[in-house]
């Protein structure tokens, strides 16, 4: 296997506050190669964005404690100054948001965004980086490139924002781009648009791609790796087929059968997962996930089930032994599906 | 209107002679757009709803699906009469509701209930659930004072509540459970219909299949009708009897669940269809893609004749660009507003 292009060992974001110790993100490790697109998938408060805004270097230090590694192309994110940080964040990985309407400044013209987040990082002069922007703008499908360049946000629809929003992310041609619910506030017609758009533009600029969405079905379609999350660690982790067709974690089935699925007839009736996502200041003890489980255990109450690996790939944190995941994945989950 | 565009709300199981629960037809709403602070000169108008034909029967669920401003939400309003129709009528047991006054309306009023999508701002923040709850009752004046509060105790664990919590405020409660006090709210006088605007689209996945499966109980142990909106066509889909797709102020085609999956029609229910995402990657992969160019028109200057034609790949000129087409049948209860519809199974083949 070739060199990761980004690899996360043992990362922890906590945040003191007044009530207690928020653990965001408890320890997770992940990587993703070159050229591949990771979808992470979790609830509210799985942690799944703050993972992706210490990897751009957004949090807030002094609210933030971070600790762990990011290895970037062998380097350590988390070891470099605000000064070199500067030069990683909108060149070699840049990121696109849930609401391209907030990202976007109100005042400035669309193109003009654009031509400024160029001029940052490349020293062109101002016409050619406004041609610039403008190819972007066409190469994301916006079309009259020329004339809307010179529009302002407002005038753009949703869609049409989060394009140029991708236009920019693009256009220093980064080896990560990090897409944070790109496509939650839009329209499914539009979605399929702008999932479409990315998966292209990936291959079109070779790079990799985050998808963090809270839909398995966003990233049933675009990537190649898909990371669970729940509780600010990593529930089960593998290739995209193995989460699909072979999932290991009670989790990861929980949101298999609790999604409203298209496909099947309107008598199948969803099996949610019981309770409420648990408070990130008083986790439960032992799995996190044990208060909600349907198949919990006593060990399970106790003890922290750590991230283990059945082939190398695929892997989940989960006491049931793995002869048990594959009888009621088999008998419970794909029978349904 | 044509004949099949009224015989539309039929549903595949009502015996002939079952008298609809609500009727609308030809219900139109425009919203005035004005020019001038003092002088209001009127320079257009919006055509959020522009002829409307849909018929529930009691007991059932009818869907409705489409996109951001197709007018769903607002004939959310106009059933619930919070806003009042420019043109049409509205008929709920029938009795002709259109433009009875506030004081005429008030028993229907009790037999129309609404559920909103955002929890955190339907609910008053400043009023404990127990008050909140108890609220429709107070001012329906349905129970003497002593019997309210263990009335709203048994709604609220009706809906999966602690009853303990009773004097909590709102902002104690997650959106789940803020969603759960909504239901009971609208529990609260029995209703016959309830109105769900994208009751489930502000709450994680895990959640929204609790409300769901909730929703399906209290139908069934109330007998009560649902009409239920959403941009999520797999979740209306799940709930509903027949699904309704809107598209600029228009029922564009309706059709049982199933049928609509299988062999939709119209080429936008065709183009939602096959943009939603599949959690199954395989399925997902054998999908057929019916990709919309640009965006919904503006509902300011709705397109000639059919309006869906500047985005539809199979338009023809000039038919479409001038003949605005009918509701017209197609499968058992399929009823699809297109020249030129889709084959069957156009997106999804039946692979079992």
């Amino acid at each position: 296997m070739s060199e990761p292009l980004l690899e996360v060992r043992d990362l922890k974001v906590r945040f003191p506050t007044a009530d207690g110790i928020v653990k965001a993100v408890d320890g997770i490790s992940f990587s993703i190669q070159p050229g591949e697109t990771l979808g992470v998938v979790g609830e509210s408060g799985s942690g799944k964005s703050v993972t992706f805004l210490a990897v751009m270097g957004l949090l807030d230090l002094k609210a933030a404690h971070v600790e762990g590694q990011i290895m970037f192309k062998g380097r350590d994110l988390l070891a470099m100054g605000p000064r070199e940080m500067s030069q990683i964040r909108g060149m070699k990985i840049s990121m696109i948001f849930q609401d391209p309407l907030t990202s976007l400044h109100p005042f400035y013209r669309v193109g003009q965004q654009i031509v400024e987040a160029i001029r940052v990082h490349r020293e062109i002069s101002k016409r050619d980086a406004w041609r610039q922007a403008v190819e972007m703008l066409g190469r994301v499908g916006i079309p009259k490139p020329e004339e809307r360049a010179r529009q302002f946000p407002h005038e753009f629809s949703g869609g049409m924002r989060q394009r140029a929003m991708i236009a920019m992310a693009l256009s220093l041609n980064p080896d990560l781009l990090i897409a944070d619910e790109p496509t939650t506030a839009l329209d499914v017609t539009v979605q399929a648009q702008i999932l479409d758009l990315i998966g292209r533009l990936k291959d079109e600029f070779g790079a990799s791609v985050a998808v963090i969405t809270h839909d398995l079905g966003v990233v049933a379609e675009h990537a190649d790796d898909v990371m669970v999350m729940y509780a600010g660690k990593v529930a089960e982790y593998g290739r995209r087929d193995d989460i699909y067709y072979r999932a290991h974690h009670p989790y990861t089935w929980g949101l298999l059968e609790s999604i409203t699925r298209i496909d099947q007839p309107k008598t199948e009736r969803l099996r949610p997962i019981p309770g409420q996502p648990p408070s990130l200041i008083f986790v439960p003890s032992g799995c996190p996930f044990h208060p909600r489980c349907r198949h919990v255990m006593d060990v399970c109450k106790t003890e922290i089930p750590p991230l283990l690996s059945e082939d190398g790939r695929h892997s989940s944190a989960c006491h049931l032994s793995l002869r048990e995941k594959e009888r009621i994945f088999a008998e419970e989950v794909a029978a349904r599906a | 209107m044509s004949i099949a565009a009224v015989d539309s709300g039929r549903p595949l199981g009502a015996r002939q002679g079952t008298e609809p629960l609500l009727k609308l037809e030809g219900v139109k709403k425009y919203f005035p757009i004005t020019k001038g602070i003092v002088l209001q000169r009127k320079v257009g108008q919006v055509h959020a709803v522009d002829g409307v034909d849909l018929e529930v029967y009691p007991g059932e669920t009818i869907g409705l699906v489409g996109e951001t401003g197709c007018g769903k939400s607002t004939t959310a309003r106009l059933i619930t009469r919070l806003l009042d129709p420019t043109e049409g009528r509205i008929w709920f047991e029938g009795r002709d509701i259109t433009h009875l006054g506030r004081r005429a309306m008030r028993p229907i009023r009790r037999d129309v209930q609404m559920v909103f999508q955002d929890p955190y701002a339907s609910l008053n923040p400043r009023k404990s659930v127990g008050s909140i709850v108890a609220e429709p009752m107070r001012i329906h004046r349905t129970l003497p004072k002593d019997k309210l509060k263990a009335e709203v105790q048994q709604l609220m664990e009706l809906v999966g509540l602690n009853p303990e919590h009773y004097n909590r405020f709102p902002h104690e409660f997650s959106g789940g459970q803020r969603q759960r006090i909504g239901l009971a709210r609208s529990l609260a006088l029995r209703p016959k219909l309830i109105v769900c605007d994208e009751p489930v689209s502000s709450l994680d996945v895990s959640i929204q299949a609790q409300i769901l499966n909730l929703l399906e109980d209290l139908q069934r142990e109330f007998n009560l009708t649902y009409i239920f909106i959403a941009h999520d066509l797999s979740v209306v889909k799940h709930m509903s009897d027949r699904v309704a797709v809107m598209y600029l102020g228009r029922i564009v085609e309706i059709a049982a669940g199933d049928t609509l999956y299988r062999n939709p029609k119209h080429p936008y229910s065709g183009a939602l269809l096959s943009a939603i995402p599949i959690p199954d990657p395989n399925l997902a992969a054998q999908k057929k893609r019916i990709v919309l160019e640009g965006d919904v028109p503006s509902p300011i200057d709705p397109p000639s004749g059919c309006r869906f034609h500047p985005r539809c790949p199979r338009a023809q000129f000039p038919t479409c660009r001038e003949d605005d087409p009918v509701l017209t049948p197609h499968h058992r209860g399929q009823f699809a507003a297109c020249h030129f519809p889709l084959e069957d199974e156009a997106v999804i083949q039946s692979s079992a």
